[in-house]
């Protein structure tokens, strides 16, 4: 199990365990938190799932890939230099203890 | 107290309508009907990643059991609708239950078409709609078998990238001339048929098939109605679903095409909404009655019953979205464009990035991608703002969806 801490807009945090291989999209939907919706399920389709990540874990994620660098440019809050789809980040870990924060809209 | 409401499946369409109820603070009972015995799942990936066993079972699951709890929302497993019962306004199962309902949303989905011969019943012939069915497949691909793949439209080809990507040897055989003919205009059928070819594919069109030949439970292969044959040692039938609209008929509900419903999904009995891949709508956008067969038509169609059973009065008038992976292939989709009459190339094709931009009678009906989501995107906002683009605009020199989306 991989520690995640998910930070909403107000700044409440929900640390949850995630089991390795599960995006961290997928853990924060299924358990029903409320700042990523998800709707094409982890296909970089809908730009639903996108997070803000603690600069310190930019680094250890995967590399983004050109279909997400596009659909980071169309997410409905801004994009930042730490925005992610949370969707291609699967838990692992050498990310054990990542923070993401959710932006303030999905779509 | 408000009354409750039975919801008959729970896959894409009946569980977003459970749980957009209770985040518009619905207090009322919610009960979920769920034919199957899975925890709802996600459909899409069973046809892409989870075939390459990239993906578990757990990771398909749309919620954990413990937020239906959390959430005072019931779900009974394996439990299948059998009757709806509308003057005692109550739901039949297979168990002899009785469920009485306030408010009955059917969101029975859709099941696979069949082919109109023997051999489905053979044990190396499948089909791909549910769980099941793609763990079998699963299982199977591991054999490297060569395979057939009768229909070529969207399930068909993502389960073909992936059987020819672990090293099937892999036929379609398509009636249309064309592939994805129902859903896509022919410039991106044409374009995605080459990149399929080129990695291996057989695909061929215009062929029609009369029979299975079997020999001991097995298919050995397929008979053309040309008299060629194709010898196979895997069938996949993917050709098309048929609305789950039974229980809706026997109760009298209006069907034709899936469950009739109106623009606020009631359908034509008031205490009964119909949604998702089960119900034919009148859609604003094309101006017809339309069933669309898509996460983003069963998911915005939830979200408008349950704002309905809160006691708004909501019209449908989403923008369809769809989208589908074939290997390196994103394709994606906003609008609907298999009507269009004029199309416009937007991008080059040789990059392997592009869309097309469909007009019907000179409106722009959709936008068709090709792994070009930011042009997707810039559709589904030009769409949505009711934006009059003309083939002159998309066709000036520089000009991207993107550009205009901003202008
Ligand atoms: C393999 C596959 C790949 C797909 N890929 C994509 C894609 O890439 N993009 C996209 O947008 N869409 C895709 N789709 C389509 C999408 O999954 C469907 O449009 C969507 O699931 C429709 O939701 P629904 O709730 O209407 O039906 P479903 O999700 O099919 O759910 C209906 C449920 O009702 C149950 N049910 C039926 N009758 C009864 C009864 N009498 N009692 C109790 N339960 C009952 C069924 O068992 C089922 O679980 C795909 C579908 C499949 C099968
Ligand atoms: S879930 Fe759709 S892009 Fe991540």
């Amino acid at each position: 199990m991989v520690k995640v801490t998910y930070i909403s807009t107000d700044g409440t945090e929900t640390d949850m365990d995630v089991a390795e291989g599960t995006s961290l999209m997928q853990a924060a939907v299924s358990s029903g938190l409320d700042g990523v919706i998800g709707e094409c399920g982890g296909s970089a389709m809908c730009a639903t799932c996108h997070v803000y990540v603690d600069a310190s874990f930019l680094e250890k994620l995967p590399a983004i890939d050109d279909m997400e660098e596009e659909m980071l440019e169309c997410t409905s809050s801004d994009r930042r230099p730490t925005s992610r789809l949370s969707c291609q980040i699967e838990s692992n870990s050498d990310i054990d203890g990542i923070r993401v924060t959710f932006p303030e809209t999905q779509v | 107290m408000p009354e409750p409401v039975v919801i008959i499946g729970a896959g894409q369409a009946g569980v977003q309508t459970a749980f957009s109820l209770r985040d518009m603070d619905y207090s009322g009972e919610i009960t979920l009907l769920n034919g199957e015995n899975f925890l709802p799942y996600q459909r899409p990936p069973l046809s892409k990643s989870y075939l390459k066993n990239s993906v578990t079972d757990s990771s398909l699951i749309f919620r954990n059991e413990q937020l239906y709890e959390s959430k005072q929302i019931e779900i009974m497993q394996a439990s299948t609708a059998i009757k709806i019962n509308r003057q005692t306004k109550s739901v039949s199962l297979t168990t002899g239950e009785e469920l009485p309902y306030g408010k009955l949303v059917i969101a029975t989905g859709a099941r696979n078409r069949i082919l109109p011969f023997d051999g489905g019943e053979l044990k190396n012939v499948f089909q791909l709609r549910g769980l099941e069915d793609a763990k079998r497949l699963r299982l199977e691909l591991q054999k490297k078998p060569k395979i057939a793949v009768i229909g070529g439209g969207f399930i068909g080809l993502e389960f073909a990238s992936i059987a020819k990507e672990l090293g099937a040897q892999v036929t379609i055989v398509e009636a249309a001339s064309r592939v994805m003919a129902r859903a896509v205009c022919p410039t991106l059928s044409d374009y995605v048929q080459k990149v399929h070819l080129a990695r291996g594919i057989e695909i061929l069109l215009a062929q029609k098939i009369v029979a299975i030949n079997s020999s001991s439970d097995f298919a050995t292969d397929l008979q053309m109605h040309d008299g060629s044959k194709l010898p196979c040692e895997l069938v996949l039938v993917s050709v098309g679903i048929i609305p789950n609209s039974e229980l809706a008929e026997a109760a009298g509900l209006t069907v034709s095409n899936g469950i009739q419903v109106d623009a606020t999904l009631h359908t034509s009995d008031p205490d009964i909404f119909a949604i998702g891949d089960c119900a034919c709508f009148p859609s604003d956008f094309s101006g017809r009655n339309i069933r669309l067969e898509s996460v983003q038509n069963a998911v915005d169609q939830a979200k408008t019953v349950a704002e309905n059973i809160c006691g708004t009065s909501t019209e449908y008038g989403s923008i369809p979205w769809f989208w589908s992976d074939q290997s390196d292939l994103k394709i994606q989709i906003a609008g609907l464009t298999s009507n269009a009459d004029t199309t416009v190339v937007s991008g080059d094709p040789a990059t392997g990035k592009f869309s097309v931009c469909c007009f019907t009678n000179n409106r722009f009906v959709g936008v068709e991608s090709i792994n070009h989501p930011a042009d997707h995107m810039a559709a589904r906002r030009l769409l949505a703002a009711g934006r009059k683009i003309t083939v002159q605009d998309i066709s000036h020199p520089g000009a991207t969806l993107k550009s205009l989306a901003k202008s």
